[in-house]
């Protein structure tokens, strides 16, 4: 149906015509793009460091570059995974700095074989939800996102948290598909797993 | 279709991509491996509780300091 296909090529995007703004020096444009996704670039940098203080100086860093290298944008892609891209990269540049001892790539912790297979079959009764209350909730799920190797929080973060989907992530990442896949899989059953911890139904077992 | 074959299809599944002759595979493969079952539905609950939860809190004092210094920062750039 040739009239449904045009007319799908021809919806732009909003940002397109906001970073076309930008690019003329309309501040009030960017401005707009920076509240746009201001939390969004907070919240990838914060799960991928895990430190406040750092997602604050990389979300302005990101920023940062991204008004400066506008002209470099060809739209080629959407300005949000454009700019989630700047993110991660400054984001995994923090995490290599402060970990002297080893490097932080998004090459790493990849293929363990056993990685992958789940162990734990319990139900998770009640509903997580149910059985602890809002903060508790949320120091688990900070807990336990925290033990996952950056490269795999990063691909989560990304695809699951953000929403975005597998081509975009693999784009902010600079990954294949393929790779984008094998290691969303393994976080998702690395977290699954450890939540389990939390969350299996009890037989009359204290809560860990 | 093997819990291996099952952990593959997870991605697709849950992105509503999988084919309808897979998608049967699928809820086959689950009707009759309770352990594959269990990952379905407390994988799903992973994805969905980190979804739906802030985990980090993005308070509005910080997120307009946060603001003021990115655009701060931006009008001394050269563009």
């Amino acid at each position: 149906m040739p009239a449904i296909q045009s007319q799908v090529a021809e919806e732009v995007h909003p940002d397109v015509a906001l970073v076309a703004r930008a690019k003329l020096g309309d501040t009030a444009a960017f401005e707009q793009l920076v509240r746009q996704y201001e939390r969004q670039i907070f919240r990838v940098a914060q799960h991928i460091t895990q430190n406040r203080e750092d997602a604050e100086d990389i979300t302005q860093d990101a920023f940062f570059k991204a008004y400066e290298k506008l002209e470099q944008f060809q739209g080629n892609s959407k300005f949000s995974t454009w700019l989630v891209r700047i993110a991660v990269n400054e984001s995994l540049m923090r995490l290599r700095k402060r970990k002297t001892s080893r490097t932080v790539s998004m090459d790493e912790d990849v293929q363990t074989e056993d990685g992958s297979i789940p162990r734990d079959f319990a139900e998770w009764r009640p509903n997580p939800e149910q059985l602890y209350g809002q903060s508790e909730l949320g120091e688990i799920l900070r807990k336990t996102i925290q033990g996952l190797p950056p490269g795999f929080r990063t691909v989560f973060t990304l695809r699951d948290v953000e929403n975005l989907s597998t081509e975009e992530t693999a784009e902010a990442l600079g990954l294949s598909v393929p790779a984008v896949k094998s290691r969303l899989l393994r976080a998702r059953l690395q977290l699954r797993e450890r939540l389990s911890r939390y969350f299996r139904k009890k037989n009359g077992e204290a809560k860990p | 279709m093997t819990c291996t074959e099952f952990l593959s299809k997870l991605d697709d599944y849950f992105d509503g991509k999988v084919d309808a002759d897979v998608l049967a595979e699928v809820q086959a493969h689950v009707k009759k491996c309770s352990h594959c079952e269990v990952v379905l539905d407390t994988t799903r609950k992973t994805i969905s509780i980190y979804r739906e939860n802030e985990v980090y809190e993005f308070p509005a004092e910080l997120r307009e300091r946060l603001h003021a210094a990115i655009m701060k920062k931006c009008s001394k750039a050269k563009v």
